[in-house]
């Protein structure tokens, strides 16, 4: 009896389902083993020589205060009116209402709850202003005023500064900015000095393996997404799967960028959300292929197979 | 050889006497997956093609992924920054990992043009897929590992989606002391038991045979199983179709047909 192999994953009874018995050729499993290490280890030599690997220095607080100290001073007072990107983030950094990004009713975003508090006043600008020998008195007056003044204080200084020329504190229009001045800019003297850079990741402990505080801090800024955006590595250059310079990043994350280009998910809210579910549900297709009709029989419709075994059909 | 009565430590055993758990789990094992299909000396005519090296390469890549990663991790995420010949292992770091996912990415694509889940093989393609997408998350976690400008950005801008779905409050990437358990360990283990598995699958298997190959193709023609009674061996062969290197196949199922009526 002579059966036409199919695309389907059950075993059956043809040809693809049974232990070969046709005709064989020598084959060195180790041997080829070896000879691949040998020649890929080769060509990994041979391009790490030629190419090397990038390594754009990372970017400290007192890189961003001494290069940017205006925007530097602004988003120190708009972590202490609570109006920064951080501020507002919602789980797992804190619980700003309606922050989340939903898919329908479904909230993932908040099933982690506040698991990495972060509370942008007191973490960015007023702890590490109190770890100073000698801390500003305006700390003081801050700790002192009620919730209300300080936001009233920091908003109005925030929105001053914005208004002002170059956003220069310099050049700030004389208002009730209470004590918040006098704070960004000890906190600017403080990372200027390069202080800021151990202090603000560990409040002050010795050892630090978390940087979650020092890269929400810089994200708030406008300096570092402007670094990032100069060596092509924002969201809408396709971010994460690019490297510094012209090697190649992540380029397998080609899919996962694209969508982020794209609409419905360029513009939606959600947008990160929408992805990273997309992603799953096309990862999950692709595992489970060889169980989807139509899908698994593109090989067959388009039959580029016959260039793998050219030889073999050629011999039939 | 003196036969003995009660097989010493390294005689051969009888399988079918096995009665211990240990015992049937050895029996089962050499039933899936017996030393001559672990350790093919021949392979079905079929597989002669460029197309077949890429998985090869893969793991060829992998293995130096880890040797350069090994070296990296020894001496700490500091070296490779002030070190020049700590910056070439880390070249040779990043370039295995990219040679890795090109041949990785390039046999993915081929087997799915191969159809090669066919017969029973659905587990060894889904293995893949999972060994594929392990992979990117180590990748992933080795770049946010830089400790440079490049992980700091790629840190910034992918708590964004791990935290939209939940998973940031416990996969922190801007946690460095995370990261080096993820990357280090848990992810290279993981990536290390799926491709074992996947390379153990295809032995079991077999290499899935050409997406037309039928019955009456030249290369099985004299070589399908007969009926019992109508078993007839050798002389049924022709032997002029037979290559040198073939007469031992470790891929016939023994009791279907003797050794060497295959060819």
């Amino acid at each position: 009896m002579t059966r036409k192999s199919s695309v389907s994953w059950r075993k059956t009874d043809d040809v693809a389902s049974r232990p070969w018995t046709g005709t064989v050729r020598e084959y060195d499993l180790i041997k080829e083993l070896i000879i691949g290490v040998v020649v890929v280890g080769l060509l990994v030599l041979g391009v790490s020589a030629i190419f090397g690997s990038p390594d754009e220095p990372s970017v400290s607080l007192k890189a961003w205060a001494t290069s940017a100290p205006a925007d530097f001073v602004g988003t120190a007072a708009k972590e202490l009116a609570g109006t920064s990107d951080s501020a507002g983030y919602g789980p797992p950094y804190n619980s700003t209402a309606g922050a989340t990004q939903n898919i329908g009713p479904v909230d993932l975003q908040s099933l982690s709850g506040v698991r990495l508090p972060i509370d942008t006043a007191n973490d960015f600008v007023i702890t590490p202003l109190s770890t100073l020998p000698s801390p500003p008195t305006a700390l003081a007056r801050w700790k002192a005023a009620t919730a209300q003044q300080r936001s009233d204080w920091a908003a109005a200084y925030s929105d001053a500064l914005a208004a002002a020329p170059d956003n220069d504190p310099a050049k700030v229009a004389a208002g009730d900015y209470g004590p918040v001045p006098a704070l960004t800019g000890a906190l600017l003297d403080m990372a200027r000095q390069g202080s800021l850079d151990g202090v603000l990741p560990s409040g002050g402990n010795f050892y630090n393996m978390d940087y979650t505080r020092s890269l929400l801090f810089l994200g708030d800024g406008g300096y570092f997404p402007d670094l990032a955006a100069s060596q092509h590595l924002s969201g809408d250059q396709w971010g994460v799967m690019n490297e510094t310079g012209d090697t190649p990043g992540q380029s397998w994350l080609w899919l996962f960028s694209l969508l982020y280009q794209v609409e419905p998910f360029k513009s939606a809210p959600n947008a990160d959300a929408l992805v990273v579910v997309t992603m799953l549900v096309l990862t999950a297709l692709l595992a489970l292929l060889p169980f989807i009709p139509g899908l698994r029989s593109i090989p067959r419709l388009i039959p580029l197979h016959r260039l793998v075994w050219k030889d073999y059909y050629r011999n039939r | 050889m003196t036969a003995q009565a009660t097989p010493g430590q390294g005689a051969p055993v009888d399988e079918a006497d096995a009665h211990t758990l240990t015992g049937r789990a050895r029996r089962w094992l050499l039933r899936k997956l017996p030393p001559d299909k672990l350790l093919p000396e021949d392979q079905p005519s079929y597989v002669m093609s460029w197309a077949y090296v890429f998985g090869m390469g893969a793991i060829a890549s992998l293995l130096w992924i880890i040797i350069s990663g090994i070296v990296l991790g020894l001496n700490g995420p500091q070296w490779y920054h002030v070190s020049s010949l700590g910056s070439f292992v880390n070249s040779t770091h990043l370039w295995s990992v990219e040679l890795f996912f090109i041949f990785m990415v390039v046999h993915l694509w081929l087997k799915f043009w191969m159809a090669a889940w066919r017969g029973g093989r659905a587990l060894t393609w889904i293995t893949g897929v999972i060994s594929f997408v392990v992979s990117i998350v180590a990748a992933f976690t080795g770049y946010l590992l830089q400790t440079n400008f490049d992980s700091q950005w790629i840190a910034f801008e992918a708590k964004d989606a791990l935290n939209a779905v939940g998973v940031g409050a416990w996969f922190n990437v801007a946690n460095l002391g995370q990261l080096f358990t993820w990357h280090v360990t848990l992810l290279p283990l993981a990536v290390g038991a799926v491709v074992v598995l996947h390379v153990l699958l295809v032995r079991v298997h077999g290499v899935a045979p050409p997406l037309e190959a039928a019955e009456s193709d030249a290369q099985l023609l004299h070589s399908r199983p007969e009926p019992a009674e109508a078993a007839e061996p050798a002389e049924a062969a022709e032997p002029a179709e037979v290559p040198a290197s073939a007469e031992s196949s470790g891929t016939q199922p023994s009791g279907i047909e003797p050794r060497g009526a295959a060819q």
